[in-house]
């Protein structure tokens, strides 16, 4: 809070109003300034005061205060009351929705919800829906975004920090609510609805409103939207730079439109392969080389990360069988040996590399064949595999201090002739540049 | 005559006892000489110490008494609060002086302060003296600068600029208190003798034999067989995990570091110089003391922090939006996931006190990040019950830890409950041992038992669903979302490092020298709220800049801070 100087009278603010008056041409205010400005006698004084701040300072110290501290100096005076309710302050708002019952943090209060509904909805550019695992605050959130007439916003996300509790929600509720926001918000240029009940029809009210200004989309598991659908997206949404969505809905021609001419150049592009259960084959459906070619070529720059989580060789099969731009690999339950040595052979634009767990078998030959192809490698994590320190320190000599990242557990390392692992991390640290060590786990 | 209380806490020992050798040297002979142990009746009723700590406590205590014995003395037992007790006992005894040794955790200090503060009213000398960790904490954190490392990497590099700690003093033994008496009383035994189960409250009727026997001889020869076996094998890198690891190893010592039954600096002694002899080297590298190490880091972690255990509030602990489930959390506690790996490891937790160290990720994992992302302040309080070696500092830091929740640690690397203990146990013979209703399925299915078909089960007599629970989560999904929130939680966190905001490893921020801000000084708020700023536009998609104040001006007062934290990182120098 910020503490007010003792100066802030009764007096001051007295000859504070008559400075106001002042302004409004009453002319006994201009007397009143003068007194004012007489009353001060040192200049100093004049600047340490308070009141006379320029309002842009004002809200520009007013917007790196949380919301919380900010309501509360708005409590201090009129000036900063007005100043807490500027356009430029509601800009962006962030709904949290937590109950008592499933988290341990406190909700956006409903009284002011109700303020920034009734005041500010026209304000408001950038919104965001946090909500818990629980149902009810899905559903809230959702009660808000029907309300929603009046904004015409620039960004809107849908978040849940816990359970997909927005997966909970009917599905007719949900996208009516959706549906109120596309329809009033004209201009959407970012959209994040991750794990919703978003569909093909709601999708579609969103092209008609926003095509020509949408350029983030998000929407990784959202099990209603069909290729289709997303291909309808692409098509009609030119200035689309990132998109985010899961294997299923990626198809060549899905590929081949994002890469025509008239399409903006791609920025970033994530991809979620995901089999919810290992004993099942998932059977995914193979991406053709020409379209890789296509999206290279028409975006060179793209960063195009996927994560894999995928538990079956087989299901591995159809992936990197031909050369793949691919920025950013995270395998988050689990890689085959073969998968990974294709990564070596076909993703010369590789980035980072995480492998959560793997089998057995040492990584040796996989991740020395990945060092030598991908020159661009900074960022490697290993958690549950196994490689040789022979093998990884020859890794390191190869990439040195391009190696921003090296995330590597303990446990990956396995001592062999040439080192011991103490001998390895002093090699590697030696290669990389600086003093480096694998990540460690607790041992008390 | 003077008269003095030694007052044991944890340091439930004779050897390496600063405080009471010290106090006993002051004295004279004929001079009077007590040890006393404060039971917090109020402590004992409380559910949160269950009864395999109390049993292994009591053990300590008799066998502190044997000992005693020998030196002609007694341990005194006394019921009571401290601040109530001692004024009492000050009068009564008419005591001089009051030894005891340092405690490091919060409320330890504040507990002693108010006793130091009872001592000084009523002229008793007090004798503190550091010896339940190898070095003052406080030197610690001065060398770093004012704040305690938080990163492992960077406490090492603090202790290597260290002098090794200090040796362990003598023990004390007959001749050290040769002319000294304790006044035992004949009814010693009723008013002060220690306490068993049944009178705490506890039922004996079903104990679970013990397995960890308390005590400071238990202690001392579990040492030596330690070194012993250390030594056979002559190699100091860390022993490969098989799955006879997992099961209680005679020659295991945490708990009898926690309870102070043996002295870390006697530990570590033993251990430089079993190196020295075995390797004929003299710089034994620090990874060799890796278990003392870890407990001196988060002793050194906690001891200024009074919200150490805690999320809320807590400056170094991320607020992650951990789920409330109480249903859940019953189910991990009395391990009824229906995850076999996971219910062993809980139920070898609940009859004997002690679980592997990597049996602690996986069920802390389980339970928190990896798949049911309840607070690890839950975990926290249950270990604290069932875990022998579990105190404040080591628990909550180790939860912490496991949870990501601190200490700069990457969430990518999640333990899947089927794999991991398959990995380390393919023969399922830990399963069998502490699930016996499990014991018919065959290897292949008893990590994943739901799996097996219907003949397996019944050839088994265990049908999944009714025998046994089914799996309480899809690992796969949880999992999954689970790494997703971690992200979220973290991007908000990290400052922007250049790295592209799609860098999984890049998310975690930068260790700035292990202070987790650049100069080591608190930050400013205008900086916290800066921060909070550039997190909020990044989150709503919106370029991360600063319109008005200066950016250069921040940035580069940032580079140098990083610079300089940078270049004491550089641990070239360093064996």
């Amino acid at each position: 809070m910020f503490p007010l100087p003792r100066r802030t009278t009764q007096s001051t603010k007295r000859t504070m109003r008559q400075a106001i008056d002042s302004e409004n041409g009453n002319s006994d205010g201009q007397r009143a300034k003068r007194q004012l400005l007489r009353a001060k006698a040192p200049t100093e004084e004049i600047i340490r005061d308070w009141s006379n701040m320029p309002s842009e300072i004002l809200t520009h110290i007013f917007q790196f205060l949380p919301l919380w501290d900010r309501a509360r100096a708005s409590l201090v005076c009129r000036l900063w009351n007005k100043t807490f309710h500027l356009p430029e302050l509601w800009q962006t708002f962030t709904f949290e929705f937590n109950n008592p019952n499933t988290s341990h943090f406190k909700s956006t209060p409903p009284q002011l919800i109700r303020q920034v509904l009734r005041r500010h909805a026209h304000h408001l550019q950038s919104v965001s829906f946090k909500v818990d695992s629980n149902k009810e605050s899905a559903e809230a959130a959702c009660q808000i975004l029907s309300q929603l007439v009046n904004s015409s916003l620039k960004t809107l996300g849908l978040i849940s920090t816990a359970k997909p509790s927005f997966q909970e929600v009917s599905r007719e509720d949900f996208v009516t609510a959706l549906t109120v926001v596309f329809v009033h918000s004209k201009s959407l240029s970012q959209l994040r609805v991750d794990d919703t009940p978003v569909d093909d029809p709601s999708l579609a009210v969103m092209i008609q409103n926003s095509s020509d200004s949408l350029e983030l989309l998000n929407m990784t598991s959202c099990p209603h939207v069909s290729p289709k659908g997303i291909l309808a997206v692409a098509d009609h949404c030119q200035n689309l730079r990132e998109l985010a969505l899961n294997y299923t809905l990626l198809s060549d021609q899905l590929l081949l439109t994002l890469s025509r001419e008239e399409h903006a150049t791609l920025e970033q592009l994530r991809i979620d392969v995901i089999s919810s259960n290992p004993n099942e084959i998932m059977q995914f459906h193979q991406i053709s080389k020409d379209s890789w070619q296509s999206v290279a070529k028409h975006s060179p720059n793209l960063t195009l990360v996927m994560y894999f989580y995928v538990h079956n060789d087989e299901d591995f099969a159809p992936f990197f069988q031909c050369d793949t731009p691919v920025t950013h690999l995270f395998f988050g339950a689990y890689v085959s040996k073969s998968a990974l040595r294709r990564v070596g052979l076909h993703c010369p634009k590789l980035i980072e590399l995480v492998v959560c767990a793997n089998g057995t078998q040492p990584l040796d030959d996989e991740v020395v064949l990945i060092a030598k192809s991908c020159k661009n490698l900074h960022s490697l994590g290993l958690g549950e595999c196994e490689l040789s320190c022979s093998a990884f320190v020859e890794f390191a000599k190869i990439l040195g201090p391009n190696l921003t990242e090296l995330s590597v557990m303990e446990e990956v390392l396995v001592g062999d002739n040439n080192f011991d692992t103490y001998e390895a991390y002093s090699a590697v640290s030696k290669y990389i540049g600086r003093y480096w060590m694998p990540e460690y786990m607790p041992v008390v | 005559m003077k008269s003095t209380i030694h007052w044991f806490r944890k340091g439930l020992r004779l050897h390496d006892n600063p405080s009471l050798r010290d106090a006993l040297q002051m004295l004279q002979p004929g001079d009077v000489w007590r040890c006393v142990y404060v039971l917090d009746p109020w402590f004992a009723g409380s559910s949160n110490v269950g009864v395999n700590r109390w049993r292994f406590l009591l053990q300590c205590l008799e066998d502190l008494d044997a000992s005693l014995r020998k030196l002609n003395s007694r341990l005194y037992v006394i019921r009571g609060q401290p601040t109530d007790v001692f004024p009492r006992l000050f009068k009564e005894w008419k005591v001089s002086c009051l030894s005891f040794e340092e405690d490091s955790e919060p409320f330890g200090r504040e507990r002693d302060m108010a006793v130091m503060k009872l001592a000084k009213e009523a002229g008793v000398k007090v004798i503190l003296r550091t010896s339940h960790t190898l070095y003052k904490l406080q030197d610690i954190i001065d060398v770093n600068g004012g704040q305690p490392p938080l990163t492992y990497k960077r406490f090492q590099a603090i202790l290597s600029k260290m002098d090794p700690p200090d040796q362990p003093v003598d023990s004390i033994t007959a001749s050290t208190v040769d002319n000294l008496t304790t006044p035992i009383r004949d009814d010693h035994d009723e008013k002060f003798g220690v306490p068993s189960l049944e009178e705490l409250g506890f039922d004996t009727d079903n104990l679970n034999p013990v397995v960890w026997p308390g005590g400071e001889t238990e202690a001392l020869t579990r040492l030596e067989r330690h070194l012993e076996r250390k030594a056979w094998v002559a190699s100091f890198e860390r022993p490969k995990m098989t799955a006879s690891s997992l099961l209680a190893s005679p020659t295991g010592l945490s708990p009898y570091l926690r309870f102070g039954c043996l002295s870390p600096r006697l530990f570590y002694k033993k251990l430089t110089e079993l190196y020295k002899k075995v390797k004929r080297s003299n710089h034994p590298p620090l990874s060799l003391y890796g278990q003392l190490l870890w407990r001196e880091f988060f002793y050194t972690a906690a001891t200024n922090n009074p919200n150490f255990d805690k999320m809320v509030n807590n400056t170094i602990c991320v607020q992650i939006p951990w789920d409330k489930n109480p249903e859940a959390l019953a189910k991990w506690a009395e391990g009824q996931t229906g995850f076999p790996w996971i219910d062993a490891i809980m139920a070898q937790l609940q009859q004997e006190g002690w679980i592997h160290h990597l049996a602690r990720h996986a069920v802390a994992c389980f339970l928190t990040r990896g798949d049911l992302w309840i607070s690890w302040e839950e975990g926290m309080k249950v270990f604290e019950e069932l875990l022998l070696d579990a105190d404040w500092s080591v628990n909550a830091g180790s939860w912490m830890w496991l949870s990501c929740s601190s200490f700069f640690q990457q969430f990518f690397h999640v333990y899947c409950p089927v794999n991991f203990g398959r990995r380390t146990d393919p023969n399922g013979d830990f399963i069998r041992k502490y699930l016996p209703k499990l014991r018919g399925f065959p290897a292949k299915y008893i990590y994943d038992p739901w799996n097996s078909p219907e003949s397996v089960q019944k050839a088994a007599k265990c049908i999944i669903g009714k025998d046994y629970p089914l799996p309480m989560v899809n690992h796969a999904e949880t999992s999954r979302i689970n790494v997703e929130r971690m992200k979220q939680v973290y991007q908000q966190l990290s400052r922007y490092r250049g790295a592209g905001t799609q860098c999984l490893l890049a998310t975690i921020p930068y260790p700035d020298g292990g202070n987790g801000n650049p100069t080591g000084h608190k930050k400013h708020a205008i900086v916290q709220g800066m921060e909070r700023q550039h997190a909020e536009r990044r989150e709503h998609g919106q370029p991360a800049h600063m319109p008005l104040l200066k950016r250069r001006r921040w940035d580069s007062h940032f580079q140098a801070a990083e610079a300089r934290d940078q270049s004491e990182g550089d641990m070239s120098n360093v064996d």
